[in-house]
């Protein structure tokens, strides 16, 4: 009966890349609808948590917005309303969730850049 | 033409609709169900279709049982359930697809619960049960008082108290079909379903709209 379950899940996104890593700094294009036209906007952050439930799975972005008011904002993976994700820099982390961002600010809230 | 069909659930899972929202779905495989009897008034007293579901290995039946199918040369059916309609506009031995169903139409979903046993009153009626501290002992999921004492001097019928719970007939109604797929035999329906997995379904067009 799984494979039936299987078989009509959607399939991961192509448009979201598949090595994302805990840190990295990315842009999130997002299908936005307004009424009848369609527009797309970016959100850029950082990515602090990746869940893995299953066809739920998610990822939540934070970004430091004006004011120094930090916005997060979590995606579904398989959503069909994220039309690309770019990957701007990785970061050298040591857990796999970075609440300790969210306390914070300044020069302490930047991470390490990893090259490779 | 009847609109209804027997399934059996498989399970839960979420799609993306039109617009990119994510929609829970129960996933039913239903039909192919055989019109294996058709009720008339005249000689039955009642109008009804008789639909058979779910092949199984002709040992599973009893010879009555593979008699009543034989009639219209019908496979070996686990499931034979009546439908009441007067003007079905079938004929024995028809077959019936998820195609009865659109997207958008909304069904009254029939199936039994979960069994969860002989259960307290918390979990079976939802109440409150007692206080956690302040002294209390064995009071956390306690009924409570049951009624008065002299003024009536009995328990009124219909009391809400622990007993048997789930392992019985509930109808859905008005759930949306958001899915259907005729290849593998499966309709999608926006929300829950009563039943463990694998347990039958009868889906029925809606009553309420």
């Amino acid at each position: 009966m799984d494979e039936i379950i299987k078989a009509i899940e959607a399939p991961l996104n192509p448009n979201v890349p598949t090595d994302l890593r805990i840190g990295d700094n990315i842009s999130v294009f997002l299908r936005i609808k307004e009424g009848s036209n369609e527009r797309v906007q970016e959100f850029k952050g950082i990515l602090i948590r990746m869940g893995n439930a299953g066809i739920n799975r998610n990822f939540t972005v934070r970004r430091v917005a004006s004011n120094g008011i930090g916005v997060e904002r979590t995606f579904m993976l398989r959503s069909p309303r994220i039309e690309r994700v770019q990957v701007h820099r990785h970061s050298h982390v040591r857990r796999s969730k970075l609440y300790f961002l969210r306390d914070r600010t300044g020069k302490s809230a930047r991470l390490k850049q990893k090259f490779n | 033409m009847l609109k209804g069909l027997l399934g059996k659930k498989i399970g839960m899972t979420q799609i993306f609709d039109d617009s990119g929202t994510a929609i829970p779905v129960t996933i039913i495989e239903a039909g192919p169900c055989y019109v294996t009897q058709i009720r008339q008034a005249t000689t039955d007293g009642y109008a009804a279709v008789q639909l058979g579901f779910g092949e199984v290995k002709p040992k599973r039946l009893t010879s009555g049982q593979l008699g009543h199918l034989k009639r219209n040369d019908l496979a070996p059916l686990r499931y034979l359930r009546e439908f009441r309609t007067k003007n079905a506009d079938l004929a024995e031995g028809d077959q019936l697809t998820v195609g009865v169903f659109e997207v958008g139409d909304h069904v009254d979903i029939t199936g039994t619960s979960k069994g969860r046993g002989f259960a307290g009153v918390v979990k079976r009626h939802g109440f409150a049960g007692g206080p956690k501290t302040h002294g209390q002992s064995d009071r956390q999921r306690a009924t409570g008082s049951i009624g008065a004492t002299s003024g009536t001097a009995r328990v009124f019928k219909g009391k809400r108290m622990p007993g048997h719970m789930g392992n019985r007939r509930v109808t859905s109604q008005n759930l949306k079909i958001v899915l259907v797929d005729a290849e593998r035999n499966l309709i999608g329906v926006r929300g829950a379903v009563p039943g463990s997995k694998g347990g039958l379904l009868v889906i029925k067009e809606a009553r309420k709209q």
